[in-house]
């Protein structure tokens, strides 16, 4: 492989059948069904394929509710094709392109480090070393032993101002070091409660450190 | 219109046209490996580039609209230097694999790469590998070959209506494939070879047989549907290797289907080579000179209304025309070519033929199916009819009284049952109003709809149809049959039906006649035929016919002899003879001619020329190769009385793979009938349950 991106961090593009997690049957549930709803009436008739990207997501969401493990598998796909009306091949196009999919089964939390130009300059090297000491992960996107973790490498989340940045789930925690990533880590291997998201250094959304020093009416 | 400049020269295209095809105008070849003409603009292999005065880089010309005074160049250094750029790019993860690749000759990329590419290659690293798919028995793949192009994605997504076929993971990691390893399930999945324009996509049966510049090409008409797909024979050392469409844009476009491309190797199996002449019960090989002495043995003092004959779907006209003249000479009239029973009417050309032409598809803005499943019996109009209901954006109104099916559109279904036809007659059926006000409504009628006990009355319920929602115009023929037989329409064109006093094929077989010749015709119940009867088969397959034969007179299949076949609009074409048949076998009309010498009534045509001069005069139709479009001038009715029975239309073809003796005798087809998809095999009852 010669490519920039580590094969196993992009998705399967040959197929998920030899996925042996992959379950045989799926079905939304009424949750799931509401939101994918919800997702539809966004786009003009006709136009339901629209709401395939968040309806992957609901469904991703969907077995994180029902087994742990926030993936997408193969009948899940087909599941969404059949509401959105569209061939399940469209689906799975889309569901093997964005990283943000998994088509394979994944830990508890899973644990995205950007390690694009900003991030990587402002430390994420110790946020990934951090992460590799915590968790016991070698390589990217795999799985811990224990099943809590899994550790996947991103490209720019978008948030660069407050980088670098570690996204656990949904989650963004911002400003993070290699000190902070351990506690953060270590809170979660103990099942502590998730902490809130945001800058881990105190920062008022993007603004300075040590809180704003212009615009001081932005308090909250 | 707008007017641009390509290299010079000051060319004028209509507006929404892209620069690509300006240059085409201008006489510029253009390389390029993603565009087709026939399929949506994707734009990912920048191999099309060119230079555009007043743009600051190179323009992607299949992707750029022409705009008026624009000013292109398509040789300059920017652009020798862009594309070699390309190609640079796409060669980086090619193999080098050139000498065993079943592309080698035909390959776009080889070619290109020699025109536009450089003369080495200055990339060391490793290349990338991908895991070949399985796409079934016909569509061999070596992935690793990919440009991803992505031609067959949108072949498969837009052409042939089953998108099956994407484009998942990304970047490197990119594959083509259907992710979930099946079979492609079309009818036209062998095109896909045709479009790849590397070695990504091949042809399975064809794998390491020959190479392009090793084949004789000789230019041909396909007799395995009533379509007259014009093919090119690829052969080689007395077999046929392979098949390929020719262009023709009023028949097939540039797409053959499956059945046609793939049925080679039925050629090469089961074939008569030999005459054989029943003796004792059991059937004996024999010269020819035996052969025809059994036959003339037979004849003997047997009055003509005696004497029948029935031709198959195979035939070529030339043949049906000797063999009805021979039955003549001796006093017989009892002909007939409708092997399927189909009732229909050969008194007015236009009551048989598909009067709006396929080419006419384009046009329509409405569409009845009576009785038929297109996508069985006519694979590439079904492929029109789709391209029709893409152009309108699938506005265009297709209704269906036949059982339901996936024919790659959406179909309104009317029911199953001819019950329907009274409701588009009375217009209490809504979609009657809607074939009203179309300006050309189109009435498919298939041969499953007329092949029943009711054909007639049936025939003539679709006509009042057309009549009675204004199809029959002058500047619109809008009453259609679709036939399954390529010898069908030139056997109704030249009267191989039932002549004065004459018995049809249920009389014959049913002891009607004492001797009976079948014209390679077996697609029917041989066991009905009454043991007493004589039974001659002249054809070129060991099938059904073959089988219960007193004398067997090998014949040649459709590559092997000069032909003429009328397709089902009506089209005179001619194919011409690709390699000589197998053994003793000879052209079928030739048989017939040599035969006639020997029972003293020698037909008076000694060349196929002399032939067809004949064949000109008992139909002028045969005269002029092509076809002339008509309107309807006269709206009277066929005849066809009788009620009309309740029960389901049935499809004319049961399994779309396996039709006629040559695909009957192919392991392809057979391999393809294995696993077709419900769509294209599977009886009526199971495609009803869907």
């Amino acid at each position: 492989m010669s490519g920039h991106f580590p094969a196993d961090n992009i998705g399967d593009g040959s197929t998920a059948a030899h996925n042996r997690d992959e379950p045989t049957h799926f079905a939304l549930d009424a949750a799931s069904e509401a939101e994918i709803a919800r997702h539809i009436t966004k786009y003009p008739p006709g136009r339901q394929a629209s709401a395939v990207l968040p309806a992957l997501y609901v469904v991703q969401d969907q077995m994180r509710r029902q087994t742990g493990s926030a993936w997408i598998p193969r009948v899940a796909m087909d599941a969404v094709a059949a509401r959105l009306e569209m061939p399940p091949i469209r689906v799975y196009e889309v569901a093997t392109f964005y990283l943000m999919f998994n088509t394979s089964p994944i830990g508890k939390y899973h644990v995205q480090v950007c390690t694009t130009t900003p991030c990587w300059l402002r430390g994420s090297d110790d946020v990934v070393a951090a992460c590799r000491k915590i968790t016991g992960i070698k390589g990217w996107h795999e799985t811990s032993v224990d099943g809590l973790f899994t550790l996947s490498e991103v490209e720019c989340l978008g948030a660069c101002v407050n980088a670098p940045i570690l996204q656990i789930d949904n989650d963004f925690y911002e400003d993070m070091d290699g000190g902070l990533t351990e506690q953060l880590l270590i809170a979660l291997k103990d099942g502590q409660a998730r902490p809130a998201p945001g800058s881990m250094i105190g920062r008022q959304t993007s603004a300075p450190e040590g809180g704003p020093t212009t615009l001081k009416l932005v308090s909250e | 219109m707008v007017k641009l400049t390509v290299d010079g020269t000051e060319v004028e295209i209509a507006a929404g046209s892209s620069v690509l095809q300006a240059c085409e105008q201008a006489g510029r070849e253009i390389p390029r490996f993603c565009y087709h003409e026939r399929l949506s603009v994707a734009g990912n292999c920048r191999m099309c580039l060119v230079e555009i005065e007043k743009a600051p880089k190179p323009i992607a010309s299949c992707a750029y609209p022409a705009a008026e005074g624009m000013v292109v160049k398509t040789d300059t250094p920017m652009v020798r230097q862009a594309r070699r750029g390309v190609m640079e790019f796409l060669l980086i993860n090619h193999p080098l694999d050139c000498p065993i690749c079943d592309q080698g000759g035909e390959c776009d990329l080889q070619d290109q790469s020699y025109a536009y590419g450089m003369d080495h290659s200055r990339y060391a690293e490793n290349k990338r590998a991908v895991k070949d798919k399985n796409l079934g028995p016909l569509v061999k793949t070596v992935m690793t070959r990919c440009i991803q192009c992505t031609r067959c994605i949108r072949f498969a997504t837009e052409i042939a209506g089953v998108p099956e076929l994407g484009a998942t993971a990304r970047g490197e990691n990119l594959e083509v494939g259907t992710y979930v390893e099946h079979a492609l399930t079309s009818e036209l999945s062998g095109n896909l070879i045709d479009i790849c324009p590397v070695g990504a996509l091949t042809s399975k049966p064809y794998a390491f047989v020959s190479r392009p510049w090793e084949l004789r090409k000789t230019d041909s008409i396909d007799a395995l549907d009533a379509i007259g797909t014009p093919i090119r024979v690829d052969s080689r050392g007395g077999e046929v290797l392979r098949i390929l469409p020719r262009v023709n844009d009023d028949i097939n476009e540039e797409w053959i289907g499956d059945k046609s491309r793939f049925s080679v190797d039925g050629l090469k199996r089961r074939r008569l080579d030999r005459p054989w002449v029943r003796r004792d019960g059991k059937l004996q090989p024999a010269t020819w000179p035996e052969a025809f002495a059994a036959i003339a043995e037979r004849l003997q003092g047997l009055p003509g209304h005696r004497i029948g004959a029935i031709a198959g779907d195979l035939c070529d006209a030339e043949s049906m025309m000797a063999c009805k003249d021979l039955l003549a000479s001796l006093g017989a009239h009892n002909l007939d070519c409708r092997q399927d029973g189909a009732a229909l009417d050969a008194s007015r050309r236009d009551f048989y033929l598909f009067n709006s032409t396929i080419a006419g598809i384009d046009a329509a803005d409405a569409i009845l199916l009576i009785g038929t499943n297109p996508r069985r019996e006519a694979p590439l109009i079904n492929a029109r009819i789709r391209k029709r209901y893409l152009a309108t954006a699938g506005r265009l109104p297709i209704a269906a009284i036949t059982p339901p099916s996936d024919l790659t559109y959406k179909t309104i279904n009317l029911g199953a049952s001819p019950a329907a036809l009274a409701g588009l007659i009375d217009a209490t059926t809504p979609f009657a109003e809607t074939l009203r006000a179309a300006a050309h409504p189109m009435i498919i009628l298939g041969q499953g709809a007329i092949a029943r006990p009711d054909g007639a009355a049936i025939l003539a319920a679709a006509w009042r149809v057309a009549d009675a929602v204004g199809a029959l115009k002058p500047a619109w023929h809008g009453f259609n049959m679709l036939h399954t037989a390529a010898a069908r329409v030139g056997a109704l064109d030249l009267g191989f039906l039932p002549g004065p006093g004459g018995l049809a094929m249920p009389a014959m077989l049913a002891g009607g006649v004492d001797l009976l010749w079948l014209l390679g015709a077996d697609a029917f119940d041989t066991a009905a035929i009454a043991p007493s009867t004589f039974v001659i088969y002249q054809g070129h397959h060991g099938d059904r016919g073959a089988a219960r034969a007193d004398v067997i007179l090998p014949g040649a299949a459709y590559t092997e002899k000069d032909g003429t076949y009328v397709n089902t609009e009506g089209r005179v074409q001619r194919g011409y003879q690709a390699l000589v048949a197998p053994g003793e076998a000879r052209e079928d009309w030739r048989i017939l001619r040599a035969f006639s010498a020997t029972i003293g009534h020698t037909l008076p045509y000694d060349t196929i020329d002399a032939l067809r001069d004949r064949l000109a005069q008992a139909n002028p139709t045969f005269a002029r190769v092509g076809l002339a479009r008509f309107g309807a001038t006269d709206t009277g009715a066929p005849h066809g009385e009788g009620g009309i029975a309740d029960a389901p239309f049935t499809p004319a073809i049961a399994d779309y793979y396996q039709t006629n003796p040559i695909s009957r005798a192919s392991l392809t087809m057979a391999a393809c009938s294995a696993n077709a998809p419900p769509a294209l095999a599977g009886s009526p009852l199971a495609m009803a349950a869907e």
